[in-house]
């Protein structure tokens, strides 16, 4: 059987973290009531006109200098003219010909080796409506019309659906590190279309593309690949042909679909954008805001070696995701202890997050009471199973630290006299384990500096109960 | 001053020196000209719509101001105002079905100017759909008549605002212009209408016709009073990324009645004969007129003249249809009933609310721009376009303003070239080169036909160039006496 | 961008730039627009002439660069507001027909 290679490129769109929309003063935020964030010019009434958002175009440029662009000197926009009826004007205003940014590349790495993604380009343009369907009749949202929109589009460098989602993890952690997007594809801060193609290996000519829409997390296109790969393959080898085609994914069915449309091919008539004028950056406003660029993840993995005498490990976790990280460093500036920081942050908050599938930002734990935690811990006012115990109830209720301790009287037992009063106990209480200690058995330690844990509702220093068991089990 | 039943015939400076010496009020004048209005209209249907009580009230309102001390430059003087523009609280229909049942939530910048500086609204003037078109007979309700010939147009596509200035139903109208919109009425009805220079006043709140062409003018009864309206509405906006930013001259400052030291341009191309010969002897006359003030008159040359017409077709229809692609049914005006789809909904609404001339121009516009043509038919001619331009720099640097006929010939009856759209198209020929190239261009009025059909002459002037072209005006208007030639109207006082 | 077409097409295909612009012409119009839009065309076809090699195409006729405004919120309309000129609306959206994806 022979053996097929694939060709995956991508396009991105990723919506800007702008405080208003690309054209006008509407808010961009996220979770309005509907069509409560327009005016008359996102909504295309008659007389209106577009003005630049200027962040949006620092943001994009912001971006294609983190991505290794070239910024073009001279930029402009471009009517694109289709009707929809999530378009405001029935012409959506975006790039054509000289987009803000060309060339640039994105790192990857699978299984340890590294490997470069060219992108091709990276316009700037505005979001469309929503269009949202009942039984008898659709409705349109008109919010997240205008909202900047920054399209990415990669050269067709990818293999696999594992290097396709290697590659938007590697995207996505740089943008949120620029501060341009959340890339939250939940949100739909982050879209993505895919095109896939698949030949024969030794074929140089690329074979024909599908193109698929309606992908809505990272998962969603590494499964919708996993899919259409091996659904060209099997179409090929059984002597059929991949029709040039825009296909849908479905999420709950786990296969690409015809997208059966009345489409003709879109003949956009592209042409320049009347109202807005041409950007031509000085090139000294370029290279100012090159010259301030936001730390990139490998800069601060660096960083929290050398700055907080991290393993090289613990650097690289908590420097993976932007938030991840920024939440660490809010912890730690209130922690004399950052490896105890970031031990906690590695399993404990990492490990919630995964299960829960959640995102930093909507961690319960302040990283200021994580900090308190972690110096309580640190200086044995509390045992380590008591803070676990205190984690617990900060994810549940909230709180504080100090005052959930204080509250329920959790902190540890570290009174010599007190501490040697259970430990009497224990002894007595337990007359055959203290014996079988006595006589070498070393694990019967372990139980009785249990039981004196257990008589003390947890909170004995149980490094000094088991130092007061084997003084007193050695005299006796 | 003029009795209280004439306040109608008055000009905007007449009209403010009488507020300002407390010889009328506000309310005065607004009742005389609503009275007009009501006398002559049902004729000459100029108006769309006009706000009595509104008007009224504003009126009122602004004489209780001006008794205060308020002294806002155009406090209690009625406009008109061509449907194109969008003003608060009022329907805009850009004189097509389309757009019924939208009101304005939203003042155009330039209303908002004019109302800061106390003008009062009167209504809504008639014009072709979507400003298009020479002679209104493309509005979707009624043609409007030109007062010196009912039987003929008032030009378009301002021809209600034109024509209601002309007849004395209004003191002064606001048109729009984008390829002679202003400056062709204005000659065909015999009053002053002004294209500014291309960003000199913000198009926010213009309906948009071909964007990149179009500007908003004063059409008014003298020169003195376009200056001032210009005056008022010139300047940066920031809603309207094409508007200049650049100071704002004092345009009164620059009424002399004299031309000595100014250097006129006669462009030969304009001069080759298939104008009409009344309209040329005008022309020609007028030109005298200018010499005797003291101008200098040279021949200048603009090559490219006769690609002009088809440079703006394409382009201009190229603009349209993109802009006119969002009246679809969803938003705001009419929407078809019973569609499937919303293709269908489109369609329908579209073909129900759009009349064949705004057709015609989205069909040539979209094919101008559709793969395979795009090349040969737009990006040419934006290439030429630049040429076109070039030209009228390089003249301007042997002269201070150009001075042209408006339009080949005078009004011509009603129904006569609404067969033939190119025809139609051929007599724009002078107009739309000031458009293509950005430039400031006015028309005053400069005589009659035989016929006793008003003739305008064109004075041309370069990117914020109005003070040359306003100074032309006044002076030539000074010494002439054509606005004391009142229309053979019923009605007339 | 897009390909220029050898000599001046014969005709415009009246029906397939109509549907390009979502207009539903009736047969009269199609026929009607088909001579007109010719001459008209054929008339444009002049331009093809000029020798414009060498020339830049003018989008604008000033010449403006690097207008921006502020990323600052402007009040909006209500939605009230908005959907008071809404043909038809149901609920808070603007409604259309059924749309078929």
């Amino acid at each position: 059987m022979s053996k097929f290679l694939t060709t995956i490129g991508l396009e991105v769109h990723v919506q800007l973290k702008t405080r208003s929309k690309m054209f006008c003063g509407c808010s961009t935020e996220f979770g309005a009531a509907p069509n409560t964030q327009i005016c008359p010019v996102c909504l295309g009434y008659p007389g209106t006109l577009p003005v630049m958002n200027g962040a949006a175009v620092r943001l994009t440029v912001l971006s294609g200098l983190m991505l290794g662009c070239r910024i073009s000197p001279y930029s402009k926009f471009d009517r694109k003219n289709y009707f929809y009826p999530d378009m405001p004007k029935n012409y959506q205003i975006s790039q054509y010909d000289k987009p803000l940014c060309l060339g640039g590349s994105v790192e990857i790495e699978l299984e340890g080796r590294a490997k470069k993604i060219g992108l091709t380009r990276i316009h700037l343009e505005e979001d469309v409506g929503k269009n949202l369907h009942f039984a008898h009749w659709s409705g349109v949202d008109f919010n997240r019309a205008g909202v900047p929109l920054m399209e990415i589009v990669s050269e067709p460098d990818l293999e696999s659906a594992e290097e396709a989602f290697a590659y938007l993890q590697a995207l996505r952690q740089i943008l949120t590190y620029a501060g341009v997007s959340d890339c939250n594809m939940e949100e739909g801060n982050l879209r993505c279309d895919v095109n896939v193609s698949i030949r024969p290996e030794g074929q140089a000519r690329l074979g024909t593309k599908a193109e698929i829409k309606n992908l809505n997390t990272f998962k969603g296109v590494f499964n919708a690949l996993q899919f259409e790969i091996p659904r060209q393959v099997e179409l090929i080898r059984t002597g059929g042909r991949v029709a040039q085609e825009t296909r849908r994914w479905d999420a709950d069915l786990g296969q690409t679909f015809s997208m059966r449309t009345k489409e003709e091919a879109h003949d956009y008539r592209y042409f320049p954008e009347p109202d807005l004028m041409p950007v031509a950056l000085p090139e000294a406003t370029v290279a100012a805001w090159a010259a301030a660029l936001p730390e990139l993840p490998r800069q601060r993995r660096e960083r929290f070696s050398r700055e907080y005498g991290l393993p090289e490990y613990d650097a690289k976790v908590l420097s993976a995701e932007k938030g991840v990280g920024d939440y660490f460093e809010k912890a730690v500036r209130n922690s004399r202890n950052p490896k105890a920081v970031s031990n906690w942050v590695m399993t404990d908050v990492l490990r919630i997050l995964s299960e829960r599938n959640l995102d930093i930002a909507r961690f319960p734990i302040e990283a200021e009471a994580l900090a308190e935690l972690v110096e309580l811990a640190e200086s044995k006012a509390i045992n380590s199973n008591t803070a676990r115990e205190v984690f617990g109830i900060l994810m549940q209720e909230g709180g504080t630290p100090g005052a959930i301790v204080a509250a329920r009287g959790l902190a540890q037992v570290s009174d010599a006299g007190q501490v040697e009063r259970i430990v009497d106990q224990a002894i007595a209480e337990n007359a055959k384990s203290a014996d079988d200690y006595r006589n070498g058995k070393s694990v019967a330690l372990k139980f009785l500096v249990g039981q004196v844990m257990r008589l003390s509702q947890g909170k004995a220093n149980p490094q000094m109960a088991g130092e007061l068991l084997e003084r007193k089990l050695k005299r006796g | 001053m003029a009795a209280s039943s004439t306040l109608h015939t008055a000009s905007v400076s007449d009209l403010l020196a009488w507020l300002d010496q407390g010889k009328c009020t506000s309310e005065e004048a607004v009742s005389d000209l609503l009275a007009a209005i009501r006398r002559r209209d049902g004729t000459l249907q100029g108006y769309l719509d006009v706000n009595e009580e509104d008007a009224l009230a504003q009126a009122k309102a602004a004489d209780a101001a001006r008794a205060k001390g308020d002294s806002r430059r155009l406090l209690g003087v009625p406009v008109a105002v061509k449907d194109v523009l969008n003003v608060k609280g009022q329907p805009c229909g850009c004189g097509s079905r389309i757009l019924e049942g939208y009101v304005a939530p939203y003042d155009a910048t330039a209303i908002a100017r004019l109302r800061a500086e106390g003008a009062v609204f009167v209504g809504r003037t008639n014009m072709d759909e979507f400003a298009m078109g020479s002679t209104t007979e493309n509005s979707a309700y009624h043609p409007t008549r030109n007062p010196w010939n009912l039987d003929c147009v008032p030009g378009g596509s301002s021809g209600g605002s034109a024509a209601v200035v002309a007849a004395d139903e209004a003191l002064a109208a606001l048109g729009s212009d984008t390829g002679g919109s202003i400056r062709q009425p204005a000659s065909f009805c015999g009053c002053v209408g002004l294209k500014p220079s291309y960003g000199r006043i913000s198009r926010y709140g213009l309906t948009a016709f071909a964007s990149s062409l179009d500007q908003i003018g004063p059409m008014t009864k003298t020169v003195r009073d376009a200056a001032l309206l210009l005056q008022v509405m010139a300047g940066h906006d920031p809603s309207d990324s094409s508007s200049l930013d650049a100071a704002v001259p004092d345009y009164l400052a620059a009424l002399k009645s004299d031309l000595s030291g100014v250097k006129l341009g006669l462009p030969r191309e304009y001069f080759v004969g298939g104008v009409d010969a009344d309209v040329e002897a005008r022309v020609q006359e007028a030109i005298g007129v200018c010499r005797k003030l003291g101008a200098k008159v040279v021949n200048v040359s603009l090559p490219h003249t006769r690609y002009a017409i088809g440079v703006y077709y394409i382009i201009a229809t190229a603009e349209a249809s993109a802009n006119l692609a969002r009246f679809d049914g969803v938003r705001y005006g009419r929407r078809a009933a019973g569609a499937g789809d919303p293709i269908e909904l489109y369609k329908r609404t579209r073909e129900e609310g759009f009349g064949a001339e705004v057709k015609r121009r989205i069909i040539l516009g979209t094919y101008v721009l559709s793969s395979g043509y795009h090349d040969a038919y737009y990006l040419r001619a934006q290439k030429v376009r630049t040429l076109i331009r070039g030209d009228f720099d390089a003249a301007f640097e042997q002269c201070d303003a150009i001075l042209t006929p408006v339009a080949p010939m005078p009004a011509y009856r009603i129904g006569e070239k609404s067969a033939d759209p190119l025809q139609m198209y051929l007599g724009d020929v002078f107009t739309v080169p000031v458009n293509l190239a950005g430039l400031c261009g006015m028309s005053v009025p400069c005589g009659f036909t035989s016929g006793r059909l008003p003739v305008g002459l064109q004075i041309m002037g370069p990117a914020l160039g109005e003070e040359a072209v306003l100074r032309a005006g006044y002076a030539y208007e000074q010494a002439t006496d054509w606005r004391s030639a009142r229309p053979p109207l019923p009605g007339q006082s | 961008m897009t390909e220029t077409k050898p000599a001046a097409q014969p005709a415009i295909d009246v029906r397939y730039v109509a549907n390009l612009a979502r207009l539903d012409l009736s047969d009269a119009e199609v026929n009607e627009f088909q001579s007109q839009l010719a001459s008209i065309v054929e008339y444009f076809d002049q331009i093809r002439g000029l020798d414009v090699e060498s020339v830049e195409p003018t989008a604008h006729a000033a010449v403006i660069q690097n207008v921006f405004r502020e990323d600052v919120i402007r009040p909006s309309l209500s939605r009230d507001e908005a959907l008071a000129n809404a043909p038809e609306h149901r609920t808070e959206l603007f409604c259309v027909p059924k749309i078929m994806e």
